[in-house]
């Protein structure tokens, strides 16, 4: 191969991103070098096991994969703001909206919500870290390996260019030749690993590592939303699993699955992408239920109205996610019956869903609404989020899904429920449990200046593209038609607006790490309810002193009623903790130079690697690390100095 | 971790450790299931989809099969006698039982192969159609489970003999004797799902 070939040459963007990589990444070895940094990075970072440290990873690589999905989405803005633009060609074009949507639904919405989930869920119930912290570092090395082999092949090799969805024959390998598609394949099945993982390891979390006492009807309702997207991680993940490995089995091995050749059937795809897919934005929308409602309550100061119907109506839509999937692809072709019975299914989502606004709504209702900003990001979310559910429904019915599918329209709905729902949860959840990661807060003056930045441009953006699909614009394409400019100028000044609403947003993150005033109480919007505000901040490494004992709905609200704390200085005994370990990292590093290798056909070495990933299996079954212990004098300082006690 | 919270019971569930990870491996297979149920699916859909590759009739043949699901059946009964050995406390019942089910394992996998090269001499291979890549996707995800079961095993063998029974070893053994059976029960499936029937249609 040469070396042409490898990398990608003849774009000015492209060597410009190139450029642009180099000088990040030698200013970063630059910076740890110089400030003696490595050893740093490896023992507290690279090596823990500790989920809030994981989770802080996850989040901070959410970001990064926000910025760079957000980058592509302004591209594309750029090149439809004018009839007969020449910001991206054709070819570009379909790349970039092919990372975008795989960034952003794959690597960015979903390790967000996990990075969240990894953080707050264990403090939520009382526990002093996962059940399997070392799977738990599996997990976030798999995600991060697969999001570099994704977003490496911008550089190396080609991005892929066949949409998110990758539906064949056009994703084959007839169509679609050289390493991009194959970059899509791996990337996502090597992240797929660590999702799953998580799946299973915060369930077990939930189910066996709660407080005592705490029953299954007392569990915080973020906890309960992530229970449930668990069950979906878990029956969904497999498909998706399969449906990659044969996809990659058919592009690198020649099989027969989805070609046109040897009577495969490339609308099989179709139906194991979707089975996997709808129920995958159920994974992406639950959790962000779940925080809406925490911070709702919290700043409402209310208990939250209908605390069962909202988790029974959890249950109920992660049921019916399942037996919906038809719906993307209505006007394919699989009968007037096929179609009733899913446009029926559909709709039936609907119904729960507006059972939970009625319960946020419910939970409003005559409460002294506090306006912090973790409480505008959910305020905003409830009417956007139902322009989202109601366009959605109106996509629903599969008659009239003739006219909308594939059209402008469809963008704009999947972006009000994403972007509503998913995008404003991370930061509402963000900003909410900052204090909680960090031991202070973001500065609220400037977070109001984030908000509303991207709150009024996701509008700006979103809302026209209902019309313009409605006159007839339809997705993924380079070029617009002169009588859709204005809308779609509007929209892209729309965009620009929510890029300036994010870059705020990071801004903030940096002032307030500068001048935000630090933390002492560790019930940072002092109306805290759940436990997770009962424990220090920042949280010490083995989350509870003491483990909470009998604790009920709202524990911490109850606790303070009593006039209790879950430290008792009398009650210390010295905590198991397990140890740092770099085989996570090493273990998922070789797999992602397995996975490398196979998206250039390079069977041999990929073999190899694959050998390296079970060897390192086996060392660690050979591993009989026991953990430490933490005494109880490091308890005591630790718990004393937090607490703003004086030693004795 | 490996301290005792509990005195009695088997060994495996005396850890808080051992009860997380059986729980969590119970779970695990529920995604096994899932993941063998979409390979099914799969495999129904394109089935009959032989393009001009031989028809699965005239491939399967009754006795390979048969010895092949008595040899995986008998493992599984080993595989539960070893299990039985290691609860009563023995170590080498436990360590004489496992090898003869590895040695069951082997010899599957034996037949499986052979199996294989046989087909595709015969002009079925996983290229030739969409029926065969789907036969030889499900056979071989499941004889790939086998694989890595029987290495697994291995691994765990060598640490009973070294570290004798103990709550984290016998956790270990008994997880593995979960995921034997349900290779097995995965078998009986492809036994029925696409050798029978393949016969028979
Ligand atoms: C009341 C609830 C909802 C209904 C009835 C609904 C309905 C639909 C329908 C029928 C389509 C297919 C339209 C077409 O291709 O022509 C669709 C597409 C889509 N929906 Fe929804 N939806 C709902 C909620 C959500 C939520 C909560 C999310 C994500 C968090 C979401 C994300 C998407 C995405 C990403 C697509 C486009 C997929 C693609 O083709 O790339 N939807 N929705
Ligand atoms: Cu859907």
């Amino acid at each position: 191969m040469q070396l042409d070939e490898f990398f990608v040459t003849g774009e000015p963007l492209i060597y410009g991103g190139m450029v642009a990589i180099a000088l990040v990444t030698s200013a970063i070895l630059f910076i740890l070098t110089y400030f003696k940094k490595w050893n740093w990075l490896w023992r507290e970072w690279l090596t823990t096991v500790d989920h809030k440290k994981i989770g802080i990873m996850y989040i901070l690589s959410a970001l990064a994969m926000l910025f760079r999905g957000g980058m592509d989405a302004l591209m594309m803005r750029v090149q439809l703001a004018f009839p007969g633009m020449n910001f991206l060609n054709a070819q570009h074009y379909d790349e970039v909206f092919t990372t975008h949507g795989t960034v952003m639904i794959i690597f960015m919405a979903m390790p967000f919500l996990i990075g969240l989930m990894n953080i707050i869920v264990p403090l939520q119930i009382g526990a002093r870290d996962f059940a399997f912290p070392f799977v738990n570092a599996i997990s976030f090395w798999s995600f991060f390996f697969g999001a570099m082999l994704f977003n490496i092949s911008f550089v190396i090799g080609g991005s892929p260019d066949a949409g998110w969805t990758s539906y064949t024959p056009l994703a084959g390998a007839a169509m679609s030749p050289g390493p991009g598609q194959n970059f899509y394949l791996l990337g996502l099945q090597l992240a797929g690993i660590g999702t799953l993982a998580t799946g299973i390891n915060l369930m077990v979390t939930i189910l066996k590592m709660r407080a005592p006492s705490m029953k299954m009807f007392h569990m915080p309702i973020f906890t309960w939303s992530s229970f449930i997207t668990c069950f979906i991680i878990i029956f969904a993940f497999p498909i998706l699993t399969v449906a990659l490995a044969l996809m990659t089995i058919d592009r690198i091995f020649g099989s027969q699955f989805f070609t046109l050749t040897g009577e495969g059937l490339p609308m099989m795809w179709t139906n194991l992408f979707w089975m996997w897919g709808h129920p995958e934005v159920y994974i992406v929308i639950l959790p962000a239920f779940g925080i809406f409602s925490e911070i709702i309550a919290t700043f409402a100061k209310k208990r939250l109205f209908g605390y069962s119907a909202m988790v029974w109506s959890i249950v109920l839509i992660a049921g019916l996610s399942f037996l919906v999937w038809v719906h993307h692809f209505f006007t394919m072709g699989a009968g007037a019956f096929v179609n009733s019975v899913f446009s029926i299914s559909t709709m039936l989502i609907a119904v729960p869903t507006g059972v939970k606004i009625f319960n946020w709504l419910g939970t409003l209702y005559k409460s002294k609404i506090e306006f912090s900003v973790a409480m505008l990001w959910s305020l905003a979310f409830i009417p956007s989020f139902v322009i989202g559910g109601v366009t959605g429904v109106m996509l629903g019915m599969a008659a009239a899904d003739f006219q909308f599918h594939n059209s402008y329209f469809l963008v704009a709905h999947f972006h009000y429920v994403l972007i509503a729902g998913t995008v404003f949860a991370c930061f509402a959840g963000l900003v909410y449990w900052y204090p909680k990661m960090f031991g202070h807060k973001l500065n609220e003056r400037i977070g109001k200046w984030s908000f509303w930045f991207f709150l009024i441009g996701f509008h700006v953006c979103f809302f026209p593209q209902f019309f313009i699909g409605l006159d007839g614009m339809p997705r993924r394409i380079f070029y617009i038609a002169p009588e859709w400019f204005t809308l779609n100028f509007i929209s892209t000044i729309g965009a620009f607006g929510m890029g300036v609403g994010f870059a705020i947003f990071v801004y903030n993150i940096y002032y307030s790490f500068r001048y935000s005033e630090r933390e002492t109480t560790g019930d940072a919007w002092n109306n805290g309810r759940t436990l997770e505000w009962a424990t220090a901040a920042p949280v010490p490494h083995y989350n509870f002193a003491t483990l909470p004992d009998k604790v009920g709905y709202d524990a911490l609200l109850d606790m303070k009623e009593k006039g209790e704390t879950t430290f008792d200085e009398s009650k210390l005994e010295p905590i198991h903790m397990p140890n740092n370990t770099g085989k996570p990292i090493i273990m998922m590093g070789i797999l992602a130079f397995a996975s490398f290798a196979l998206v250039f056909e390079w069977v041999t070495l990929a073999a190899i690697g694959l050998i390296g990933t079970i060897i390192m299996m086996g060392i660690r079954s050979f591993d009989y690390d026991d953990g430490h212990y933490v005494s109880v004098d490091e308890i005591k300082r630790t718990e004393r100095a937090a607490r703003g006690l004086n030693d004795e | 971790m490996s301290e005792q919270d509990i005195k009695s019971g088997p060994l495996e569930y005396r850890t808080e450790n051992g009860r997380l990870a059986v729980l969590g491996f119970w779970i695990f297979l529920a995604a096994e299931i899932a993941l063998f149920s979409t390979l099914f699916a799969t495999y129904a859909v394109l089935y009959g989809r032989t393009a001009d590759a031989p028809l699965p009739g005239e491939l399967f043949e009754p006795t390979g099969t048969l010895i092949m699901t008595f040899i995986l059946l008998t493992s599984s009964f080993t595989c539960g006698i070893a299990i039985h050995e290691m609860r009563r406390g023995s170590k080498k019942g436990l360590i004489t039982w496992l090898i003869i089910t590895l040695v069951l394992g082997l010899s599957f996998l034996g037949f499986e192969i052979q199996e294989f090269i046989h087909y595709t001499h015969e002009g079925a291979t996983i290229q030739s159609s969409a029926y065969w890549s789907a036969f030889f996707v499900l056979a071989g995800t499941h004889g790939l489970h086998v694989t890595l079961g029987i290495g697994w095993a291995i691994l765990l063998l060598i640490q009973v003999m070294k570290r004798g029974l103990t709550p984290v070893t016998s956790r270990k053994v008994f997880i593995i004797g979960l995921y034997w059976h349900f290779l097995d029960v995965v078998w009986i499936f492809i036994f029925t799902g696409v050798y029978l029937l393949g016969m028979v249609m």
